[in-house]
């Protein structure tokens, strides 16, 4: 029944998505006509949401027979048999109670009101609900492919509401059969009242003996006390009170190397204070936005902090984290001690070196010339790409003496990350192709392989390893893995110059770059795919893990995310999105919705394997939540400020009307950057929950103590 | 399978893909773009000043807001009179051996575009104040201010640049505000960005996705005229003038009240749009905006009524063919000049 369920939204999905992407490929063919008629587009959205909402129509109509026969069949059965049954079936405390009613002939039912109101209120506010949902709007620009995909991608949470909604609705419904139920209640009630005494007395008190009896309990162990002679019961005396639900803790894998340990947690570390410093590099330059004038000195001015923002998170916080968690899953899944400790422990060094040195030229105002990304001079990437090198070799001698047959799907992914990466540094380097146009196409194309061939693939590769591990099982199927792999490379690496459509780069690559960009899709619908279906029965676990919430979410990151990627690199939503906030938004969806949101699954599953030692669930909590609100509220008015601004600009309107009707949508994501920079907080603390230990007194450690100091004290009674 | 079992082959054939597919798409256009393009016959080698100044441009990271690209689209129409081509960026090459080239094309636009900026406000007095503190000039900006690129004196010296900044700016600091070289070399470096004019006999490229000219079912002709002059207002007079006509004192004077806007004498006004003015001592110089906008007689109409009907002024509106035998009159002396 679930997996069904699962295959009608999976329908879903596609019935919305394909309308969307077909006419979009058409509009390619003709390029100059704009005007594409695309009536049938959003025709297809509305038959999406009125599907939608049939089937929501069904469900109710199911529920309200299955209501109205219960409704008919009590009317017409015969009240004095139903009545007489239930005596029968009361509980000896009922019948107790009863009892003393009898004596005492006082009744009292008032309680029945309330229910009665509480029915109604849930009714009218539910009602409100599905009126608000079912308006749809309409506008021309409902024709154009990429904006239909975004406007699905959005609708996806809506239908999550919809869900939501159904069970409101099932809730009210079985408050009005509650009320029904305490209506036959009360026909009861003045049943039993009109009893003859005597009769029911005698019937009543022989049933009630008849319940009352019971087993002493004591038949088979005897009245000995209980003795756990082999120590296998733990009991906790006092679990008080609940405020956050208890997760499962994590279970102490055995034969860790301390020494991989340490340089694990060395990654993990460094990674964290670099998140903590970017962010709040990016928060402050969020701020500016509001307020332009926060401070006059040339270090700190948006131009310079902008980049170190963004370098300090790409190579400072998720390299180091991605890396440090590669260094545990290489050695592991190819069943060997890890080749070199000491070129990681030197990889980390330069890489947190290259970071350092980089956030202090580009606040110099050294950089390399303004392309994103691409700001560190090349004597300080040297740095890093000399530790990835270095990791590189570490991982390559590791995986050739494995000691399994087969390289564990992980390492594909993480070993071609690497190896992309150093091969997309030097296209982007090395100087006999970048002048002119050349730097452009080279920046375009290093720009978007870096975040796709490095932090996603890598992530990837991650998650192949710790989303089965944390749900004990296999991951659903390994061949979707290999398709995800090939095609990944086959079309993300064509997508770079998707960033300069409409520019003077030849016209040939920008319609590659869109193509691939709409070939982007099967590597994420297989990916996401496998990994949904390997929570396929075992749902069940992510309310009682404290893991598995961050994957999920990373999970549904990564198809939104990169489908809204796909979206946008078409010409039509080029013209309304590109140059403008959304795209700011759409970075942030996916580097922090998808690869963040990975990796903090991943280092909440590994840290306490490796220390013992588990973070507070309240703050694990606050985490999660913090940070998945707080992107919401930057990403949402971002997006919609920058569709608003890009349409002024397609009209023509004065540049600065644009600046001024994206002042609220700057607030709202300096109060979105916020609360994600909080939950940095909260994530730190966690780390140093998870890695410190802390000097605390074990009373009974202690006492022990004490009595052997003693004896050691007191000489030996002399015999 | 042999090649997923074997690291040495499947990495390699790995490797193989990704690097083929990057020569195809990235490294091989790069170089044919870099030997096939060359600059146009009409641009020059930046001086010693504007190289100075894009230095300055890189180290601030401008580029985070500033695009440099007209594309081919009728939207970025207002930011050049031409779309961008692969030869007006062939004449750059590497900045130096530490940093590599900066086309500095952009991706994020929000600020405006400058490709053509030093057409567009080329007025060295309102680019010296706006760097000094945007929000002098344009109260809504979120730029930066760059204070750091002046100094205040207690007495300048003649032959220092003074900056006319009003006290609300000044923070509480004495003196007058004073340009250091590296303001002067930023200045240098955005007056410069103009687009290369093309050869004479190359037509230039036009512009994609059209917008669909607006029917008058909306309002009378009169009406979208008005409505029209208050756009062009926007775009190219505002930043100096200012919304509300007041323009700024010491620095660009205001068009509320004044007996150019509000009289009779047309020649004088059509000059001043058109081809600047520089004749009051207590103001900055204003730049031949009309020429380098290439305003039509339309144009120009529909900013002289949106100048004379706004705030409290209220002369009579002009007609197109009054403007157009103006500016035919003033293209003549230019002409025998």
């Amino acid at each position: 029944m679930k997996s069904k369920a699962f295959f009608s939204v999976i329908i879903l999905f596609a019935v919305a998505v394909w309308p969307g992407v077909l006419p979009a490929y058409a509009q390619e063919m003709k390029l100059s006509d704009f005007s594409f008629a695309s009536e049938s587009a959003w025709l297809w959205i509305v038959l999406l949401i009125v599907s939608v909402l049939f089937v929501v129509a069904m469900l109710l109509r199911r529920k309200v027979t299955e209501l109205r026969k219960s409704y008919q069949n009590q009317k017409q059965e015969d009240d004095s048999d139903k009545l007489k049954e239930h005596i029968d079936r009361f509980n000896s405390q009922q019948i107790e109670k009863l009892l003393q009613y009898k004596k005492t002939k006082r009744s009292g039912v008032l309680f029945q009101v309330s229910w009665l109101l509480l029915a109604f209120t849930l009714f009218s506010v539910n009602t409100g609900w599905a009126q608000d949902a079912s308006t749809t709007g309409e506008s021309s620009l409902l024709g154009e492919g990429g904006i239909v995909i975004t406007l699905v991608l959005v609708l996806i949470p809506i239908l999550a509401g919809f869900i939501l909604l159904m069970i409101k609705i099932g809730n009210a419904i079985n408050q009005q059969k509650n009320k029904m139920r305490l209506e036959e209640a009360s026909k009861l009630a003045g049943y039993l009242k009109d009893l003859p005494d005597e009769e029911i007395d005698a019937v009543l008190k022989k049933r009630k003996k008849a319940l009352d009896y019971a087993l002493t309990n004591h038949e088979l162990s005897g009245t000995e006390p209980a003795e756990d002679s082999k120590g296998l019961l733990s009991i906790t005396r006092e679990p008080g009170l609940p405020i956050v639900s208890v997760k499962k803790k994590a279970l102490p894998r055995p034969n860790i190397d301390p020494a991989l340990a340490r340089l694990v947690l060395g990654y993990l570390v460094c990674a964290t204070c670099w998140l903590l410093f970017g962010t709040t590099v990016g928060q402050y330059v969020g701020i500016k936005f509001v307020a332009p004038d926060a401070d006059h000195v040339s270090w700190l001015s948006f131009g310079r902090l902008r980049p170190v923002h963004t370098n300090a998170v790409f190579w400072g916080w998720a390299s180091l984290a991605m890396i440090g968690l590669g260094y545990y899953i290489v050695p592991r899944v190819s069943n060997i001690k890890l080749y070199s400790m000491r070129m990681g422990w030197y990889a980390l060094y330069l890489i947190n070196a290259s970071v350092l040195l980089g956030t202090i030229s580009l606040m110099a105002g050294i950089n390399n010339g303004g392309g994103e990304y691409r700001e560190y001079i090349w004597p300080i990437m040297l740095l890093f790409g000399l530790g990835l090198a270095l990791t590189l070799i570490n991982f390559l001698r590791t995986i050739a003496r494995r000691a399994t047959t087969e390289i564990y799907i992980s390492n594909w992914y993480m070993v071609s990350a690497i190896i992309f990466t150093i091969v997309i540094s030097l296209a982007a380097y090395i100087p006999y192709w970048q002048n002119g146009l050349g730097e452009t196409i080279i920046q375009g194309y290093y720009m978007h392989q870096g975040v796709g061939m490095w932090f996603m693939l890598f992530t990837l590769g991650i998650v192949y390893y710790f989303l089965p591990q944390q749900l004990n099982k296999p991951i659903y199927s390994y061949s979707l893995g290999i398709l995800a792999f090939w095609t990944q490379i086959l079309f993300y690496t064509l997508i770079g110059t998707h960033h300069f459509v409409f520019s003077a780069i030849p016209w040939w690559l920008q319609t590659v770059a869109i193509v691939g960009s709409a070939g982007m899709a099967i590597p994420v619908i297989a990916g996401t795919t496998n990994f949904l279906m390997t929570f396929k029965g075992a749902w069940y676990k992510v309310k009682d893990s404290y893991t598995l919430p961050f994957f999920l979410a990373g999970i549904i990151f990564y198809f939104t995310g990169s489908m809204q990627g796909t979206a946008e690199a078409f010409r039509f939503t080029n013209l309304a999105w590109h140059f403008t906030d959304f795209t700011v938004a759409h970075s942030h969806l996916t580097m922090y919705g998808i690869i963040c949101f990975f990796l903090w699954a991943c280092v909440y599953t590994i840290v306490p394997r490796l220390t013992g030692r588990e973070a507070p669930q309240i703050t694990m909590g606050a985490h999660f939540w913090l940070a998945l609100i707080g992107l919401m509220f930057y990403s949402i008015p971002l997006m919609y400020g920058g569709t608003l601004k890009g349409l002024l600009w397609m009209q023509g309107k004065p540049f600065m009307e644009g600046v001024t009707l994206m002042a609220p949508y700057w607030l709202w994501r300096a109060i979105g950057g916020s609360l994600m920079w909080l939950s940095h907080l909260f994530f730190a603390y966690n780390m140093y929950k998870m890695i410190v230990r802390r000097n605390v007194v074990d009373v009974r450690e202690a006492a022990i103590q004490k009595l052997q100091y003693e004896m050691e004290e007191t000489p030996e009674p002399v015999v | 399978m042999e090649l997923f079992d074997n690291h040495k082959k499947l990495f390699t054939t790995a490797t193989l893909l990704f690097v083929g597919l990057t020569w195809l798409v990235a490294i091989s256009p790069a170089i044919r773009n870099q030997q096939n393009n060359k600059p146009l016959p009409a641009w020059k080698e930046p001086e010693q000043d504007v190289v100075k100044g894009k230095a300055l441009f890189i180290a601030n990271g401008c580029v985070a807001c500033h695009t440099q690209q007209v594309r081919n689209v009728e939207m970025d129409k207002v930011w050049g009179s031409r779309p961008s081509l692969a030869a007006d960026y062939a004449g750059i090459s590497r900045t130096d051996f530490w940093r590599n080239t900066a086309t500095l094309m952009g991706t994020e636009r929000t600020g405006p575009d400058l490709t053509d900026v030093g057409n567009r406000q080329p007025s060295k007095d309102w680019n010296l104040v706006h760097l000094y503190n945007p929000r002098i000039v344009v109260k809504e900006s979120v730029m930066p201010a760059y204070p750091w690129l002046f100094t205040i004196k207690k007495e300048p010296l003649e032959k220092d640049v003074v900056v006319n900044v009003p006290e609300a700016f000044l923070s509480k600091k004495e003196g007058k505000v004073v340009a250091k070289p590296e303001a002067l070399y930023l200045l240098a470096y955005l007056q410069s960005l103009k687009q290369t004019s093309l050869p004479e006999n190359k037509a230039v490229p036009g512009f994609l996705y059209p917008q669909q000219k607006k029917n008058a079912a909306g309002g009378s002709p009169a009406e979208e005229a008005l409505a029209d002059g208050q756009t062009l207002y926007a775009a190219n007079c505002q930043a100096c003038h200012q919304a509300n006509g007041e323009g700024l004192p010491g620095a660009f004077p205001p068009l509320k009240g004044s007996p150019v806007v509000e009289g009779d004498n047309l020649e004088l006004y059509v000059d001043i749009i058109m081809n600047g003015y520089d004749a009051r001592q207590e103001y900055g110089a204003m730049p031949p905006v009309g020429t380098n906008m290439q305003f039509t007689e339309k144009e120009v109409t529909a900013i002289i009524n949106y100048e004379r009907s706004s705030w409290s002024n209220g002369a009579k509106n002009v007609t197109a063919e009054d403007i157009k035998k103006v500016m035919d009159v003033l293209q003549q002396k230019i002409n025998t000049k």
